[in-house]
């Protein structure tokens, strides 16, 4: 079978072949096209993750703190609701579901609904991360925060934290890989990602194979791109002899 | 708005639900099975030392570990007709598209077993005088299936959730049923609503038990 990669070099309107494959102003070809996409994947997926790591953050600590069975219940729930619905289920709540419930959420962009989506599903993973690696520490080193007075904020904030983040970076980059790929699933509220590029574009250009490579292997891309980022950061900020284990099989 | 659950009866259930449930949890039994049994092979292909057979299952597993489903499932119904030449449905292409693609899971996940065996295990089927094969049905994979079994269940409650996915090529599965009931009686939300709840009582539970079954095997070892 003969691939026809021109299909990238075509103008989107008139399927014409432009010369240089990128268009300019109003014209655009499909790499213009592909290149947005990317550009929509790989927004959706760092705002999501920061607002994974955010609340996953809190969530994880208020799990592990003393004295306060509320606050663990809170959180204990929190990570089984977000953890056991399916993303895609998830995603058309936060779509359809909340804005017909609370009428103020009607006016928020699609992207900001998927970017709560996604990262709220996240957030309940790196929430598990984060009480594991907390828990993975020694409890000498909470015992040795307490006896130099610290208060539980000051212990958190200058003993625990620092140690439990850095043996957490392992699993982390997992996450941070995999909600790249689960930004995918907003192909399915319209979002003009590269999945929804893919659907799109193989429809219009009669060429899916070129088109889904080409999509498949900017994912390839994304995905290295992260693992060599994190591994930097894992090889600046590992703490010797402190290896947190995964909680297992990840996620898709 | 008002929420009325009052369409959900049971005729409703029986005509759009029970189908794509039904569905839903086939496709996650054959997965689960087929991707346990083609998934232990690629481990064992990447343990066996030799090259030709490592590299290979190497670039499988880690292909399609860093390509999303969704994109998995799109590959798989375009190019399934083309190879065998003829169209099948978007539930057959479902069928092969989540062995293929989680046998690159289980496979790690077999593979962390198999590792987690002691040497001497091995050496004492060795010295036992079993070949690789007997040494592997006898000693080692029935103990790596042991260990991991919390494991490999934790993915199968993760493959259940995953199988929502097959909501990009149209196959209709349990998500699929609700979304389509919502529609014919104009009551999305309520139906959205409802599949959340039910996959979040299918999942809770079946983790639960994962976390039970956990904590026997904990003590056994």
């Amino acid at each position: 079978m003969a691939m026809e990669w021109q299909v990238f070099c075509k103008d989107t309107l008139t399927s014409e072949i432009v010369s240089g494959c990128l268009g300019s102003g109003r014209d655009s070809t499909y790499l213009n096209w592909i290149f947005k996409a990317w550009g929509w994947t790989v927004g959706v997926s760092l705002t999501a993750l920061l607002v994974a790591l955010l609340v996953g953050s809190i969530i994880g600590v208020i799990r592990t703190l003393p004295n306060s069975p509320w606050l663990t219940r809170f959180g204990n729930a929190w990570v089984e609701l977000f953890r056991n619905i399916p993303l895609l289920v998830q995603i058309f709540l936060w779509y359809f579901v909340l804005p017909a419930l609370i009428p103020a959420m009607k006016s928020l962009p699609s992207f900001v609904l998927v970017v709560l989506a996604l990262g709220f599903f996240t957030s309940a993973r790196i929430a598990e991360q984060v009480r594991a690696g907390i828990q993975a520490l020694p409890k000498g080193q909470r015992y040795a925060g307490m006896a130099l007075g610290f208060t539980t904020p000051q212990y958190y904030r200058y003993v625990i934290l620092p140690m439990a983040y850095r043996i957490i970076i392992p699993p982390l980059t997992s996450e941070s890989m995999n909600i790249f790929k689960n930004s995918a699933v907003a192909f399915a509220v319209s979002i003009p990602e590269l999945t929804q590029f893919a659907l799109q574009a193989g429809e219009e250009t009669s060429r899916p194979i070129e088109i889904y490579l080409g999509v498949t292997v900017l994912y390839v891309i994304s995905a290295l791109v992260i693992n060599r980022i994190m591994a930097f950061i894992e090889k600046r900020a590992r703490v010797p002899g402190f290896v947190a284990s995964g909680t297992g099989a990840g996620g898709h | 708005m008002n929420l009325d659950f009052s369409i959900l009866n049971w005729s409703l259930i029986e005509g759009f639900i029970l189908k794509g449930l039904w569905f839903s949890i086939t496709l996650t039994i054959v997965a689960t099975l087929g991707g346990i049994l083609f998934g232990t092979i690629l481990a064992l292909m990447r343990l066996s030392g030799k090259k030709w057979l490592d590299v290979p299952a190497a670039i499988y597993v880690n292909g399609m570990r860093s390509v999303p489903l969704v994109m998995v499932i799109l590959w798989f119904f375009l190019l399934v007709p083309f190879i065998i030449g003829r169209p099948i449905g978007a539930e057959y292409s479902a069928f092969i598209t989540f062995i293929a693609f989680e046998a690159a899971y289980f496979s790690e996940i077999m593979r962390a077993g198999i590792q987690s065996i002691p040497r001497g295990q091995v050496y004492a089927g060795q010295a036992m005088g079993m070949t690789y094969g007997q040494n592997m049905k006898l000693v080692i994979l029935p103990q790596a299936f042991r260990n991991m079994l919390p494991v490999l269940l934790t993915q199968t409650i993760i493959l259940f959730q995953d199988t929502s996915l097959v909501y990009a090529i149209g196959a209709y599965d349990l998500l699929k049923g609700f979304e389509t009931a919502g529609k014919n009686f104009g009551r999305p939300i309520e139906m959205y609503l409802t599949a959340a709840v039910l996959y979040f009582i299918i999942c809770y539970s079946l983790s639960y038990v994962v976390k039970q079954l956990h904590k026997k095997i904990a003590i056994i070892r």
